[in-house]
């Protein structure tokens, strides 16, 4: 149903120039990351953010980074599916909001939740699974918003392609974060696992072409 | 059942189930009734706004934790797990608006003299009613800090006259998927059970709470009575008690049976023994705001008086 959709609505931009529908879908994207920061922004004035006002915003900067890595995993499907080449233009604006939200997430677990208090975070990653997999994937992150540049793109020629395969592994650990979190209720990462099988499906369908073709 | 909107034929309410109105209200003020027939010192509290709905209850002030500051009203009653009603911490604010919590008896069964059950409005009778402010450590890591208003579960032990058999009691939480939509969801194995040891049971500490900041217990806190036991982590704290069972041997718990390796049977508050998932070492003051950080969290959360009951027990193992 919204699948259909959004590719008609991706097709619809086609009379536009390429660098027109680029700046369009970047402001869209710029739209929804701003929207939740200016939320919690307004919230955390207001004393909205409810009795646990530090666990809401690891919640919901974790749940953004999650949901921007899947975004950018959709790009590269979606480009092939709709025929519409421009759309790896909007790929790292994507990678990089993700990135920024990871960033945000792992500092209001460093100052709000720890207050830089290092023993007591040591021992947390080090006894805890679940935040041992999340900081995991946020130190992956870091080579890839660092190489996320056209000079990096082509210092690095095929290497690139290959560092960049580290998405996949920082979107697996970043599920099993979420796994691991919550207590009972699994709702929401089966939801966001399903959403990442989804995305791959069409991958490793491409990769088992690739090899049928090598043998 | 005139508000029960759950139900999935209206038509099927035979006029005999409608509770008139003016027993219904009546049982309201059952509640205000007893507690200050009960309590010696009345002690008149003015309500916060959101508590408009409720009865105020009579009771006695005490020495628990009056040098402790306490978390707001607004936090106590929109920040729970209660799983009956949902998962979410907001979950069981909205979804017990309905639930009904009067008339309740609780059923008295197992290793008793004879079975019985008691209705509030004589548990209420039991013992004087007291404020007690307690400590409470939920074991994901956050405290609060709550005026309840209850009687030592002591109290209706001596009633149920247990025999010598009863080593353990197991707590039966209220069960119906029909006007408790998280009953619906398989996510625990319901009904929802407790339990303590005898001993602990009998422990002075050990509080039967029936309401919070002077007035009835909201619904999204276990309404009409629950378990309050302030040196063991939250959820021990069984909510919507409707069945106490005296039994021989350990109560099978509900969190031990989804997950025994996190979730023991004592379940004391210990900063030494470390939960696979949070860290127990430190907890977060609810409502101390966003910059206040961690405080330490105490040994049997700072109630020693209760070392005494699990001398030469190896904390570690039984945990």
């Amino acid at each position: 149903m919204v699948i259909p959709l959004f590719k008609q609505a991706c097709i619809r931009l086609s009379p536009w120039s390429p660098q027109v529908a680029i700046a369009r879908l970047k402001a869209v994207i710029w739209l929804l990351a701003l929207t939740p920061l200016l939320r919690l922004l307004a919230l955390g004035l207001t004393d909205g953010l409810g009795a646990n006002p530090v666990e809401f915003i690891e919640r919901s900067t974790g749940t953004w980074a999650l949901v921007f890595l899947l975004l950018s995993l959709s790009v590269s499907p979606l480009r092939a599916w709709t025929q519409q080449a421009w759309l790896m233009a909007v790929r790292r604006l994507l990678g990089l909001w993700m990135f920024a939200f990871a960033c945000l997430h792992v500092t209001s677990y460093l100052w709000l939740d720890y207050q830089f208090f290092w023993p007591d975070i040591v021992a947390d990653i080090s006894k805890h699974p679940y935040v041992l997999v999340g900081a995991a994937a946020w130190l992956l992150s870091m080579p890839l918003a660092a190489t996320s540049n056209q000079r990096a793109i082509r210092a690095l020629k095929k290497r690139w392609k290959t560092l960049h395969l580290l998405a996949y592994l920082i979107a697996v650990l970043g599920l099993l974060h979420f796994w691991w979190l919550v207590k009972k209720d699994v709702t929401e990462p089966v939801l966001y696992s399903l959403l990442f099988a989804g995305l791959m499906l069409p991958r490793f369908a491409g990769w088992f072409r690739d090899y049928r073709k090598s043998q | 059942m005139l508000l029960d909107n759950n139900r999935r034929n209206p038509s099927a309410i035979l006029p005999s189930e409608i509770t008139p109105q003016a027993v219904f209200e009546q049982r309201r003020e059952v509640l205000k009734l007893a507690g200050a027939a009960a309590a010696s010192a009345l002690t008149g509290l003015s309500l916060p706004a959101q508590a408009a709905t409720a009865g105020s209850l009579s009771f006695a002030k005490t020495a628990y934790g009056k040098e402790e500051t306490l978390t707001s009203l607004q936090d106590v009653t929109s920040y729970n797990n209660y799983y009956e009603f949902g998962t979410g911490k907001e979950d069981p604010a909205r979804e017990a608006v309905l639930f009904k919590p009067t008339p309740w008896t609780i059923n008295i069964e197992g290793a008793v003299k004879q079975a019985k059950s008691i209705s509030i409005e004589q548990l209420l009778k039991l013992a004087p009613l007291e404020e007690r402010i307690y400590r409470m450590r939920c074991v994901e890591g956050w405290s609060m800090v709550i005026p309840w208003i209850g009687l030592p579960l002591k109290a209706l032990i001596d009633w149920a006259q247990p025999t010598g058999n009863a080593k353990y009691i197991e707590f039966i939480s209220y069960n119906d998927p029909r006007h408790m939509p998280g009953a619906r969801i398989p996510v625990l194995d319901w009904p929802y059970i407790e339990g303590l040891r005898m001993d602990e049971a009998m422990q002075p500490l050990t509080l039967l709470a029936v309401g919070l900041y002077g007035q009835v217990l909201p619904n999204q806190n276990g309404a009409p009575v629950r378990l309050v036991v302030p040196w063991k982590y939250g959820f021990k704290g069984a909510k919507a008690i409707s069945t106490i069972r005296f039994v021989e041997k350990m109560p099978n718990t509900t969190w031990m049976k989804a997950s025994p390796r996190e979730y023991g049977f004592y379940a004391n508050v210990n900063p030494q023994v470390d939960h696979p998932r949070w860290t127990q070492s430190s907890e977060k003051r609810i409502g101390a705001g966003l910059f206040a950080g961690r405080v330490k969290t105490k040994l049997f959360n700072g109630y020693d008086e209760v070392a005494g009951l699990y001398a030469g027990m190896d904390l570690k193992k039984f945990f």
